[in-house]
C-alpha cells in the first residue's frame, strides 16, 4: 500500500473506462494506472504530468485513459485488465505494488504492451523503468554537508527497503565528501504518505537538533514545518517551492515525460520492444529543482556535483563503499558498485549511527 | 527541558483532533447511534475548512465550513439510519467511502495552495511564563477549544437534563418513546453533533497542523477516534486520558527513533495501538458487573405509531 488507496473511487472510475471504450478505434489507446490521486502533489501528480504531455506531443493520434486511487492487490489487476478490454494497447502501470498484477494480466493479453515502474519483473509485453533518485540524493547530501550548521541532519524515511536505503546512503556518502562529521538523525514513518505524521518527526528531528531535513515520504508537510521554524529542507518527488519560498534547497524531480513519449512513439511506429530502463540525471529522468535558498559557492558545488554526475565522471556508490561496521562492499562494478548491488541494498554506510528496522 | 517542553506542544497538537472527532462521536454513541462514518465526515471537514479558509483568508471561517460540511454529511446518515431504518454499520462504512471520494472532488480545486495557519496564542506574560507557559497558553486556540469542548460535553451529560434524556434514549429507546421523548428526533440532534465535530477536527489538520489541502490527508484519524470512545468506555473524562496517551505514544516513539534507541520502528509504529488493546483489556478486567455501552448502541429503532 503506498497511499491512502480508495477502491470504490477505482471501480467506478473503471466503470466509466470501459463505457469510452467503444469510440475510435484508429488512435492508439494507452492508459495508466495511478496508486494516489492526481491531485497528491508528489508521486502520481507526476505521472500525470507525463500523461499530459504525452497528450501534448501526439495530440490526435492517441487517446488516454487514466484509473487513479487503484490499490496494489486484486484491485490492481480488475483495473488493468478493464483497461485491456477497453481496448488500451499500451499500459502504464506506475507503482511497485503493481507488479504481480500487471505481470498476470501481461501474460494473458500478449498483444497488449504494458510498462511497470520500479519493479524487477520483466515479460515480451512487460517492459520495467525506474528512476536514479540516489543520483539526486547524493547531490542533496552534498547540499545538506554544507548548509548544516549544526552539523545534523534529519532524514524522515517510509519502509526499510532497497530503494529508500540508497538514498539515505547517498545523501550521506554526499554529505561526507564536504563533511566528514556529518550525523544523520533518521525516523522511520512507516507510511509513504501521512500528513499529519511526517509533520511530527520533522517535529521530532527539529526539536533533537536537526537542521536540515530531508525526506522519502510524499507531502510537503516536512517542508513546511522546517519552514515555520526557519530551518531548511529538499523537496520530494515534486517542486514544493510553493510550500517553503524561503526553505526549500532543492527537489529531485520524477521527470517521466521524456520515457513517456518515447515509448508511445515506438508503439505508434510498431517499434516497441521489452526493455530494462533504469535512467538517472543523464537521461532526465531525474530532474533537480532550482538550487535556490544557498549561498553561491554552494550552488556552484552543487552544480558541479549535478554535471560530474551526469557526464559519467562522478558515481554516488565509487568504490570502496564501507558498510557500517568497517567492512569494504565487494566492488562488483569496476569503479562503483553493480546497479545489481545498488538495487537490493540492505546496508547502511559508515558514518550512520543507526540500525536499519528489522534487521 | 526544553525537548520535553517541544515533546509536550507535539502531543497537544497531535491528540487535538483526535479529541475534537472522539467527543463528537461519544455523544452520538450515547444517544444509541453507531456512526462509523467519522473518516469520511473528518476528510470532508478537511477539503471545506480548507476551502473557506483560502477562499476568505478566515480561519474561523474555515473552521464553520468544515463543521457545517460534517453536519451535512451526517445528515446524510441520519436520513438513512433513523429515517429509513437502514443498517448502521453499513451506512457508516458508506459514508467514509463517500466521504473519501468527494473530499477529492472537492479538494481538487485547491491542491497545492497553503495557507497561513492559525496563529499559536501569545498572551503577555502568561505565555512567557518559563516550562508551562508556552504549554498552558501557547497553542492555537483549537487546542484549548477542544477541552473546553469535553468539559461541556461533561457538564451537559451529567449534570442537564437534556444529557439525562439523551442518555436515556441511547439506553433503551423503547422506555424513552413511550415517557413521550422524541427518539429519532434526540438522535438526529446527536448524529449532527457527531458530524459537525469530525467536520471540525477534520478542518484542524489543515487550519492548524499543515496548512495545506492534500486528498486522503486524515490518514486514518477518524478510525482511532472510533477506537477511542470505545477506550474511553464512553465516558468524556477517559477520552481525554485516551487522546493524549495516543498522541503521547505516536509523538514520544518518533523521538525515541531520532534518539537511535535500538527498536524496531515496526514495533514503535505499532506501540499507539497496541497500548490502547492493553489498556482495553485493563479496564473490561477492572469492570464490575454489566457493559459500559450504552445499551441500545447500534440497534435501529422505528416508533410504532
Amino acid at each position: 500500500m503506498r497511499k491512502i488507496l480508495v477502491a470504490a473511487t477505482a471501480v467506478i472510475l473503471a466503470a466509466g473506462a470501459s463505457m469510452f471504450g467503444a469510440s475510435a478505434a484508429d488512435k492508439l489507446k494507452v492508459g495508466f494506472i495511478y496508486l494516489g490521486p492526481v491531485g497528491d502533489f508528489g508521486w502520481t501528480y507526476q505521472h500525470e504530468l507525463a500523461r499530459q504531455a504525452v497528450v501534448k506531443e501526439f495530440g490526435d493520434k492517441v487517446e488516454t485513459t487514466y484509473l487513479e486511487n487503484v490499490s496494489e492487490g486484486p484491485d490492481a489487476e480488475r483495473s488493468i485488465e478493464q483497461l485491456v478490454r477497453a481496448g488500451n494497447k499500451l499500459i502504464f502501470t506506475t507503482s511497485f505494488g503493481y507488479m504481480e498484477p500487471t505481470l498476470k494480466v501481461a501474460k494473458k493479453y500478449p498483444n497488449v504492451h504494458f510498462e511497470h515502474a520500479t519493479g524487477f519483473k520483466r515479460d515480451k509485453n512487460m517492459s520495467i523503468y525506474n528512476g536514479r533518485f540516489y543520483e539526486g540524493r547524493y547531490i542533496q547530501g552534498v547540499i545538506a554537508g554544507k548548509m548544516s550548521k549544526s552539523g545534523v541532519l534529519g532524514y524522515i524515511a517510509s519502509f526499510p527497503i532497497p530503494e529508500v536505503i540508497m538514498g539515505i546512503n547517498a545523501t550521506i556518502l554526499g554529505a561526507q565528501t564536504v563533511n566528514p562529521n556529518i550525523k544523520v538523525k533518521i525516523i522511520w514513518a512507516n507510511t509513504w504518505f501521512d500528513p499529519g505524521k511526517e509533520a511530527d518527526a520533522a517535529k521530532a528531528l527539529l526539536d533533537q537538533g536537526a537542521d536540515v531535513i530531508m525526506q522519502h515520504t510524499d507531502s510537503p508537510a516536512a517542508m513546511q514545518i522546517a519552514s515555520e521554524r526557519g530551518k531548511l529542507a529538499f523537496g520530494q518527488d515534486s517542486e514544493m517551492i510553493k510550500f517553503g519560498p524561503k526553505t526549500q534547497l532543492t527537489s529531485i524531480m520524477d521527470n517521466w515525460a521524456p520515457y513517456y513519449i518515447d515509448r508511445v512513439k515506438a508503439e505508434l511506429d510498431g517499434k516497441w520492444t521489452s526493455e530494462d530502463t533504469w535512467g538517472g540525471l543523464k537521461s532526465k529522468l531525474v530532474v533537480m529543482a532550482p538550487y535556490t535558498n544557498m549561498p553561491d559557492d554552494v550552488k556552484k558545488l552543487a552544480m558541479d556535483t549535478e554535471t560530474a554526475i551526469t557526464e559519467g565522471k562522478l558515481f554516488p556508490f565509487k568504490c570502496p563503499v564501507i558498510d557500517q561496521d568497517g567492512k569494504e562492499v565487494e566492488c562488483k562494478g569496476g569503479d562503483h558498485l553493480a546497479d545489481g548491488q545498488v538495487l537490493g541494498m540492505n546496508f547502511y554506510v559508515k558514518g550512520i549511527d543507526d540500525k536499519i528496522p528489522g534487521k | 527541558m526544553e525537548l520535553a517542553e517541544a515533546i509536550i506542544l507535539s502531543v497537544l497538537a497531535a491528540s487535538t483532533p483526535l479529541l475534537i472527532a472522539a467527543t463528537g462521536e461519544l455523544v452520538t454513541e450515547r444517544s444509541g447511534v453507531l456512526n462509523l462514518g467519522v473518516e469520511g465526515m473528518m476528510i470532508v471537514g478537511a477539503a471545506c475548512g480548507f476551502g473557506g479558509a483560502w477562499l476568505t483568508g478566515s480561519i474561523i471561517i474555515g473552521a464553520l465550513c468544515g463543521m457545517v460540511a460534517g453536519t451535512l454529511l451526517s445528515l446524510i446518515f441520519a436520513g438513512m439510519t433513523l429515517g429509513l431504518a437502514v443498517n448502521q454499520v453499513a451506512s457508516g462504512l458508506a459514508l467514509t467511502i463517500l466521504g473519501i471520494g468527494l473530499s477529492g472532488l472537492i479538494g481538487a480545486g485547491f491542491v497545492g495552495e497553503r495557507i497561513t495557519p492559525a496563529p499559536h496564542l501569545h498572551l503577555p506574560f502568561l505565555t512567557d511564563i518559563p516550562l508551562v507557559g508556552r504549554i498552558l497558553f501557547g497553542e492555537d486556540a483549537f487546542v484549548y477549544l477542544s477541552l473546553a469542548l469535553v468539559v461541556g460535553i461533561w457538564l451537559f451529560l451529567y449534570r442537564t437534563r437534556a444529557g439525562l434524556i439523551l442518555r436515556a434514549v441511547g439506553d433503551n429507546h423503547i422506555s424513552a418513546h413511550a415517557l413521550g421523548y422524541p427518539v429519532l428526533r434526540i438522535r438526529t440532534l446527536a448524529v449532527m453533533f457527531g458530524g459537525a465535530c469530525a467536520g471540525l477536527a477534520g478542518a484542524y489538520l489543515p487550519l492548524a497542523y499543515t496548512p495545506f489541502f492534500i486528498p486522503g490527508m486524515t490518514a486514518g484519524r477518524g478510525w482511532i477516534a472510533l477506537a477511542l470512545v470505545v477506550f474511553s468506555s464512553w465516558r468524556p473524562g477517559r477520552l481525554v486520558a485516551g487522546a493524549y496517551l495516543f498522541g503521547a505514544v505516536t509523538i514520544l516513539q518518533l523521538h525515541a527513533q531520532g534518539a537511535g534507541i535500538g527498536i524496531p520502528s515496526q514495533f514503535m509504529s505499532a506501540l499507539p495501538y497496541l497500548a490502547t488493546v492493553i489498556v482495553l483489556v485493563l479496564i473490561s478486567r477492572a469492570r464490575t458487573g454489566g457493559s459500559t455501552a450504552p445499551a441500545a448502541l447500534g440497534t435501529v429503532f422505528v416508533p410504532d405509531r
